[in-house]
């Protein structure tokens, strides 16, 4: 039996008054499989993961989530989504765990929470490093421990497929540290990742391909080991890094 | 004179009865407004209830049941003009909002009702007028929006925390946000008969912006502020009975006396944690 493609992408296209944001872009992603997508800013990579996501308007072309077309793609349980985001207090206060359970709406946003509902809202809390904080307000953590309530939430569906838009943009070593961990657990379920970043980084070890975004186009589609990946960090973020920092255990 | 005075004419059992349910419900629905950024989305509605109210007086029905279905469809343009409009929302709002007054004072003039005191009882409240089939469609409106709040509250969080997230979830966010601004029009009109259109977000918001100050958790914000509300709603109908005051303008004085104490307190318990911190 054929395994089908997690995600695939054919002549996508999105316009934005003024500017393309995505040209023509064809790609396909094999399940179980962790692609990193990279690219300086307004690259199109952020606009690429909103359009699989159907999140901003396709000018042109299909997007497929394991042979479905998008619009007709119904099992949105498979689906985890990380954005990318800065800290943003909220007007009303809300605790960790309100915020996580918000992910396991995907199983179904009317009915009653079950006890694996329940178990799994924990376990995801329990995975970021934040049950000790799961009953304070969101507006007391930190800009990486609210990152990682967020990556908690996308892994409360616990998905088949998961977007993470610079989900460690900005935030603590400690937060990288968990973010890795947590990335890892899932890949070694099968989790199919679509990470996208300014830099490998610590990550790397996990990285099974990188497709990288210039100009709304695909400009290199290869493994993370290849002298493009290297040439792209250094020539857009000369100070970053592309080997583990000390204390990365992966 | 016993203690229960205030409960013994029917005009007062109407009206308290009328203030405990949108006392409680008005927050329920203005939590989700604070959330998203829209705390006057109601008094915007409140501009167009007028309209209806108005027809209401030119079709000589009942002002509150033509209110709440002109407010509705007003929220639903309003939502579509949010979701779809290529003018810049907040102008067209403006637009629209506007068009609420005007539509409603011109009504007026045709209407065999031109006095002014009919008008005014809709802008500022006047409880002691509610009638049996005003409390009625109150009472049952009120529970629709309890009974959908409670139902919702989950999802409704979700939209108005992260609508993107939501989306991804199949979350269906154009038809929430809509239901969600038919619920705001409905809480509109049914508190106008209590506080007024024109003081009708303050019962939406202030209880929950007090409730925020004191409360850590979404759920624990959602029950203290209906509680706020219905205490604001219920203590200034009683006030005004016994100093013959507008109960409407009082029950948004004593919301306000709540939130001013809430920062005291709340910034009270924050310097005592510190204190203890340093210790």
């Amino acid at each position: 039996m054929q395994v089908k493609e997690a995600l695939e992408v054919t002549n996508l296209s999105v316009h934005y008054p003024g500017r393309i944001a995505l040209d023509n872009v064809t790609l396909g992603i094999k399940s179980s499989s962790v692609v990193a997508i990279l690219g300086s800013n307004g690259s199109g990579k952020s606009t690429f993961v909103k359009a699989c996501l159907g999140l901003a308007p396709i000018q042109s072309g299909k997007v497929s989530i394991f042979g479905t077309e998008f619009s007709h793609f119904k099992d949105r349980d498979r689906l985890g989504y990380v954005p990318q985001r800065i800290h943003d207090s909220m007007g009303i206060p809300a605790t960790v765990s309100e915020v996580v359970e918000s992910g396991r709406l995907s199983h179904g946003w009317l009915r009653r929470f079950t006890r694996d509902d329940r178990e799994k809202i924990s376990h995801a809390i329990e995975v970021v490093g934040l049950k000790d904080r799961e009953n304070d307000s969101i507006n007391t953590l930190s800009g990486g421990q609210y990152q990682r309530t967020l990556i908690a939430r996308a892994l409360a569906s616990a998905p088949d497929l998961l977007f993470l838009d610079e989900p460690t943009a900005g935030v603590d070593l400690a937060t990288q540290n968990v973010f890795a961990e947590a990335l890892k657990h899932l890949v070694q379920g099968g989790t199919t990742v679509i990470l996208v970043s300014h830099e490998l980084g610590p990550l790397r070890p996990l990285i099974d391909r990188v497709i990288m975004f210039r100009e709304g186009r695909v400009s290199f589609d290869g493994s993370p080991d290849a002298e493009a990946v290297d040439s792209h960090i250094f020539h857009d973020h000369p100070h970053s890094s592309s080997k583990p920092a000390e204390g990365w255990q992966i | 004179m016993t203690l229960f005075e205030f409960l013994e004419p029917a005009f007062m059992q109407r009206a308290l009865l009328a203030a405990l349910v949108v006392g409680l419900c008005a927050p329920l629905v203005g939590i989700f407004l604070v959330q998203r950024r829209l705390s006057l989305m109601g008094d915007g509605l409140g501009h167009i209830a007028l309209t209806g109210v108005a027809l209401g007086f030119l079709l000589q029905t009942n002002p509150v049941a033509t209110a709440v279905i002109v407010a509705s469809i007003g929220a639903i343009v309003v939502e579509l003009i949010r979701a779809y409009g290529k003018t810049s929302g907040d102008v067209a709002l403006a637009v629209l909002f506007y068009g609420g007054i005007a539509g409603g004072v011109l009504l007026i003039g045709l209407s065999s009702k031109k006095s002014n005191v009919n008008l005014l009882s809709y802008l500022f409240g006047s409880l002691t007028t509610v009638s049996r089939f005003d409390i009625a469609l109150i009472v049952a409106l009120a529970l629709a929006i309890f009974v959908a709040t409670m139902m919702l509250k989950k999802p409704l969080f979700a939209l108005c925390h992260d609508s993107e997230f939501a989306q991804v979830s199949g979350i269906p966010v154009k038809l929430l946000s809509m239901l969600l601004a038919v619920m705001t029009a409905v809480t509109v009109t049914i508190a106008m008969r209590v506080v007024g259109l024109l003081l009708v977000s303050a019962l939406m918001i202030i209880p929950v912006a007090t409730a925020q100050q004191i409360s850590k958790s979404f759920s624990g914000t959602r029950i203290l502020s209906a509680a706020i509300g219905a205490f604001g709603a219920v203590s200034g109908v009683i006030t005004s009975f016994y100093f013959d005051l507008a109960p409407g303008a009082l029950i948004v004085v004593i919301v306000i006396f709540l939130f001013i104490s809430s920062i005291g307190f709340s910034s009270y318990t924050r310097r005592r944690s510190l204190r203890l911190q340093v210790r």
